[in-house]
């Protein structure tokens, strides 16, 4: 077959086309979706030869495996993981050209959780209000893959250029995260803001798309009752009433009704993304924020 | 008003009633329309406060709003959406009683109503309408459904709301429509948009079309 399109042999436990997600809708009560590990998602694209914003498969621990019906190029990022085509170990982090027929496989995660797989002109799944992105939130964009399913590559443009340096994290030892307080810290006492500021939270399993939820001390409040809905950006740090935070991550909802008790900096969430249950977690007070470069 | 610093670029803006709300809200798209607001990642209206994301100056832009003069909201030229309802939903004569009403007068009460979508939220295409006087607010189900039909048309707290698919939900059933509330293939994709104005209109039972998916 010479069509331009791959087929799904093994979906993984949660594989998702991702892309970098339709922000300005969430008056609409639609989330803003989009790669977990934006970073990770823009260098499997420049290592491809693709725009930041074409979509990649997002795995989740035990990666994926394809069959190519086109010849193309790919290539891994994110969470590093043994990559093979036809069971041959082909390269992490950089690009791999992938015959036809050939099966590529994304193994599974040494370390970190979520893997990102690009391949050159990108999936061209239907986009919804102009991403691809799959929202497990409210079902929009392309479903999660199933084995069998085919999806559609897109005419590769740009040539691929050469590999530069491509970052390879080590395991996350610990989840530091950069939070602003506010809007709702004055929810909470000075003990619980400190309790914010110093204690050690671990990564749920609970912990999803939608928000990476803790375990840990719970935080004081300083008043009951509920907080009428309010917009819930991206970064937030939501704290129900049991009093553990809850990070919200892509796939969030727009709008809620508990406290947030600050906002984590986005360029913190990629490690976010990558971190397992049972890692530790601590907030740390944001200084007013560095313009991160891009990786 | 008072502005909250959310992050590092944005702001919840928060007022007192939700008509300001509407206001400011209104005030925000049209200076947006008229290219007279800094650029913006979301601006989204609840039910006291905006939150507008995405400012590379939010102090700054804080400073200004400050020195808006803000009119009120008018409801001229906003949409009006008729959403043909069966008033036949399970909690009917439950809100009857905590109204001290009966269902029928519930029927006339809710569909005589010009309601407005405050906000949006929970999920894609769901409103927060309000518009019923506060004598007829009901509290949440003691125990939330695990499932509700797609197009349940639910009250809870000041809200009335129509569920644009099924899913979990502890409001209060009043009864069904087939309105199709989220459609990402149509433009616009969601029927309510905050602003929007609504009006149930009862269907006569006799006329129930085969049950819509």
């Amino acid at each position: 077959m010479t069509d331009r399109a791959f087929a799904v042999v093994r979906a993984g436990a949660l594989t998702t086309v991702q892309d970098l997600g339709r922000a300005g809708h969430a008056h609409l009560g639609v989330p803003r979706s989009g790669a977990l590990d934006a970073d990770a998602h823009r260098l499997a694209n420049r290592l491809v030869g693709n725009a930041p914003g074409a979509a990649t498969l997002e795995t989740t621990v035990t990666g994926c495996a394809v069959r190519m019906r086109c010849a193309a190029t790919v290539a891994v990022t994110g969470a590093p993981c043994p990559v093979t085509v036809d069971g041959r170990p082909a390269a992490w982090g950089a690009p791999v050209h992938v015959p036809a027929d050939a099966v590529l496989e994304v193994g599974t995660a040494t370390h970190g959780l979520r893997s990102y797989l690009a391949f050159a002109g990108g999936i061209e799944a239907e986009p919804v209000l102009g991403s691809r992105a799959t929202d497990l939130l409210s079902g929009l964009g392309p479903d999660p893959l199933a084995d069998g399913a085919v999806l559609p590559l897109g005419t590769p443009g740009a040539p691929v250029p050469a590999a530069d340096a491509v970052p390879h994290s080590g395991p996350v030892r610990e989840l530091v995260l950069p939070v602003r307080l506010g809007p709702r810290d004055d929810w909470f006492t000075a003990a619980g803001l400190r309790t914010l500021l110093t204690g050690v939270w671990r990564v749920s399993s609970a912990s999803n798309r939608i928000g990476l939820r803790t375990e840990g001390p719970a935080l004081e409040r300083a008043r009951d009752g509920e907080l009428p809905s309010e917009g819930m950006p991206l970064g937030a740090v939501q704290v129900p009433p049991n009093g553990l935070p809850v990070l919200f991550l892509a796939d969030h909802p727009t709008t809620g009704g508990y406290p947030v008790v600050g906002v984590v900096q986005e360029a913190a969430l990629p490690a976010a993304a990558q971190a397992a249950p049972g890692t530790p977690v601590r907030f740390v007070r944001a200084h007013r924020s560095p313009r991160v470069r891009g990786v | 008003m008072r502005a909250l610093p959310v992050g590092d670029h944005g702001l919840l803006v928060e007022l007192d009633s939700g008509e300001a709300v509407e206001a400011l809200h209104a005030e925000l798209l049209r200076r947006a329309a008229a290219g007279r607001l800094p650029a913006t990642r979301e601006i989204v209206p609840a039910a006291r406060t905006v939150l507008i994301d995405g400012l590379a100056e939010p102090e700054r832009f804080a400073a200004e709003l400050a020195r808006w003069d803000v009119p009120p909201a008018t409801r001229s030229g906003a949409r009006t959406i008729e959403v043909p309802v069966r008033y036949d939903g399970p909690d009917l004569a439950d809100v009857a009683e905590l109204w001290g009403v009966t269902p029928e007068e519930v029927v006339r009460i809710h569909s005589g109503t010009e309601f407005r979508v405050a906000f949006c939220g929970f999920a894609p295409g769901f409103g927060y309408l309000t518009g019923l006087p506060e004598r007829y607010h009901v509290p949440r189900r003691a125990t939330p459904r695990t499932r509700l039909p797609v197009g349940s048309v639910a009250l809870a707290g000041p809200y009335t709301g129509v569920y644009p698919r099924s899913s979990p939900g502890g409001w209060q059933l009043l009864g069904t429509t087939d309105a199709v509330l989220w459609d990402a293939s149509r433009e616009p994709a969601a029927l309510f948009a905050p602003g929007t104005l609504v009006r149930f209109v009862p269907q006569p039972f006799d006329q129930r079309p085969e049950a819509a998916q």
